[in-house]
């Protein structure tokens, strides 16, 4: 009999994840898996309530990136209310929900960066937990920390500014928007005093990835050999290629580079996309239903959009894009840590969007709502900060909802982020018979890299610690520790 | 003449998780009060959660009371001075009240006295409204904090609990 290591989460309500790790009687890893308790409710919670009210209910279901939820459902109820798949809007319509986009990627991404991850890139993996947070990154790099800071409260009042306010935003409706952008507050965004305006952002996201290549370069080992394993990448793009966060075609390539999908209208995402259910989790696998659960699998988020796109259009993210992908010689990037240099690139991207945007006068016209001929059937997907967020409904006669289907960006990284989770313990708890702070964090380095919203996959509330049981060949408690 | 201190009322959580919404209801219970009173040196605020960019929000401000619901092993509600703390969870991306007020130390001149009033919820399903033993709740916290609201040099000289 074997030892079996708990990671596990202690939550506020139902919905949760833990990790465990089960070692043979040599002390080798066996098994590893990483179980999120997925609370699929919501679907059910939606059926009956009048189509419209959906991008506001969506809120409900995640308080970390509503803005995600809320856009992704506005887009399966314009094709509902006969608006087109995404290109049928207004300017102004459009222009605005993504400038509330490129609001929400740039601070999610400057959260994930400045917040989680710069610690362990600043401190090590080994760093003493008491230093190792942003307080440690405050300490060291003021100027980090202060930029961090400045960058989220940019983001967030974008996003208080398009969707109208901060809990519940009504922005995004059917077919369209509900305002635009005045004068005044385009003027606050573009003039703001320093460091509050466009500008300040760009460069700031500029010195971001100026500064994980700094360290990239000192530290190739970690970042490259820390859970890296092949895979296939899944992410929408535009028509021509070009990455596109708000709207487009789905792509995914394998790990060779190879296309296995490409310019497949997401309407029809059934057709290419199937879920696994195993028995150890409530969450489900999806994989690409032409190849199979074993080999279907992808990888989504920053990573895997900079992979699937040609290009990206905007200069400076794009400059960024080809030195990212000149290091691999144009194949794909497996490299889980590279995820953090893939998301500074877009942090980059969102800054030059969200300025390009607020220079646009079309986000001041009146013309906001497109209607249509309305159908019962819409799917909205969106490239959310942790990646492809699917959205489907289906209505009846009463115009009440009869069906939704979520894909979470959490749940499509399901499979990589056990394949992470192996790849780690493998290297570092071969062999260990007690649970070491290092240890423990390396495999919190491999979840924290894909940026996983539990609160999205599990709807829980409140905080997620994370605790490692240690049993012996028995199954006897032998080490226990939570972080 | 005594200083007016610019206080911030800030509450969060998720209104569309029943008692989870406490904090935000306490705060709209508070600005409909402050407003009646003429009260100008209050602020409010309310979010989902708390974040690191609340640093900034509360670094002008000479006094901050957070709001949120508990699932604590308590009566009705407590209001607790804020030590700050620098933990931070793993993954989640939200972040405690104290670890606002520790941030804010680091990293700003000026950090604000800061309380926590805890208000004990009791259901959290995806449904809008508040439980009426919440409400209750939430009622007795707003009575005991309003002579504190109109004399909030109380609570600096004599940072108590409830």
């Amino acid at each position: 009999m074997g030892q079996k290591i708990t990671i596990e989460p202690v939550t506020r309500v139902e919905g949760h994840g833990k990790v465990t790790i089960h070692l043979d009687d040599k002390g080798n890893v066996k098994q590893t898996r990483l179980h999120i308790v997925e609370f699929r409710g919501f679907e059910r919670f939606v059926q009956g309530r009048p189509y419209w009210e959906a991008p506001v209910l969506v809120q409900r279901l995640c308080g970390i990136c509503p803005v995600s939820h809320h856009l992704a459902a506005a887009k399966a109820l314009d094709v509902i209310v006969g608006a087109g798949t995404g290109d049928g809007l207004t300017p102004t319509g459009e222009k605005m929900r993504r400038l509330m986009h490129y609001g929400q990627v740039f601070q999610s991404h400057a959260l994930h960066f400045f917040h989680l991850a710069s610690p362990d890139l600043l401190f090590g993996i080994d760093g003493d937990p008491l230093i190792r947070n942003v307080i440690g990154v405050a300490l060291k790099h003021k100027d980090l920390a202060v930029q961090g800071v400045m960058m989220r409260k940019f983001g967030q009042e974008i996003i208080k500014a398009t969707a109208g306010k901060k809990i519940h935003g009504t922005g995004a409706i059917p077919g369209g928007i509900n305002k635009n952008l005045s004068i005044e507050e385009r003027d606050s965004f573009l003039k703001g005093a320093d460091p509050m305006n466009a500008d300040k952002m760009v460069e700031w996201a500029q010195a971001a990835v100026d500064f994980f290549k700094g360290y990239h370069k000192a530290n190739k080992a970690l970042i490259d050999g820390f859970a890296t394993f092949p895979s296939s990448h899944l992410s929408l793009v535009r028509k021509d290629g070009a990455m596109d966060l708000y709207h487009g075609v789905l792509r995914a390539i394998d790990t060779n580079g190879k296309k296995i999908l490409d310019d497949v209208d997401y309407q029809d995402y059934l057709d290419y996309i199937d879920e696994e259910v195993r028995p150890w989790s409530y969450m489900k696998f999806p994989y690409l239903y032409n190849i199979g659960p074993e080999e279907g699998w992808y990888r989504v988020g920053p990573l895997a959009r900079c992979n699937t796109a040609d290009f990206i259009p905007s200069p400076l993210a794009q400059k960024e894009l080809e030195i990212f992908k000149a290091y691999t010689n144009g194949k794909p990037n497996n490299m889980s840590m590279h995820m953090h240099w893939a998301r500074l690139i877009e942090t980059l991207h969102s800054a030059e969007m969200m300025r390009e945007l607020l220079n646009d006068p079309d986000l001041q016209k009146d013309d906001l709502v497109v209607k249509g001929t309305k159908v019962k059937r819409g799917v909205g997907l969106i490239e959310a900060p942790r990646g492809t967020l699917f959205h489907h409904y289906e209505i009846n006669d009463q115009d009440q909802i009869e069906m939704a289907n979520l894909i979470v960006s959490t749940t499509n990284n399901n499979e990589p982020m056990n394949r992470a989770v192996n790849s780690v313990a493998v290297e570092y708890m071969t062999g260990q018979k007690e649970i070491t702070e290092g240890m423990m964090n390396a495999v919190e380095v491999a979840i924290r890299a894909y940026d996983p919203c539990l609160s999205c996959a599990t709807h829980a509330l409140g905080q997620m610690p994370l605790e490692i049981t240690l049993y012996d060949a028995n199954n006897n408690l032998i080490d226990k520790k939570r972080s | 003449m005594q200083k007016q201190h610019q206080i911030l009322i800030y509450g969060y959580g998720n209104p569309g998780r029943q008692d989870d919404g406490l904090g935000n209801h306490f705060v709209e219970m508070a600005r409909e009060w402050a407003a009646e009173q003429g009260l100008k040196n209050i602020a409010f605020d309310s979010n989902y959660q708390l974040n690191i960019e609340d640093a900034a929000e509360i670094t002008g401000k000479d006094i901050v009371i957070f709001v949120d619901a508990s699932l604590e092993d308590i009566d009705d509600f407590v209001l607790d001075e804020i030590t700050p703390d620098a933990k931070v969870e793993f993954s989640m991306h939200a972040v405690s009240a104290s670890y606002v007020v520790h941030l804010c130390k680091e990293i700003y001149p000026h950090c604000p006295a800061a309380w926590l009033l805890h208000l004990k919820g009791y259901e959290w399903e995806f449904r809008e409204g508040l439980t009426e033993k919440a409400l209750v709740n939430c009622q007795k916290a707003f009575e005991h904090l309003k002579p504190i609201l109109l004399n909030p040099q109380q609570l600096l000289d004599y940072p108590q609990t409830h």
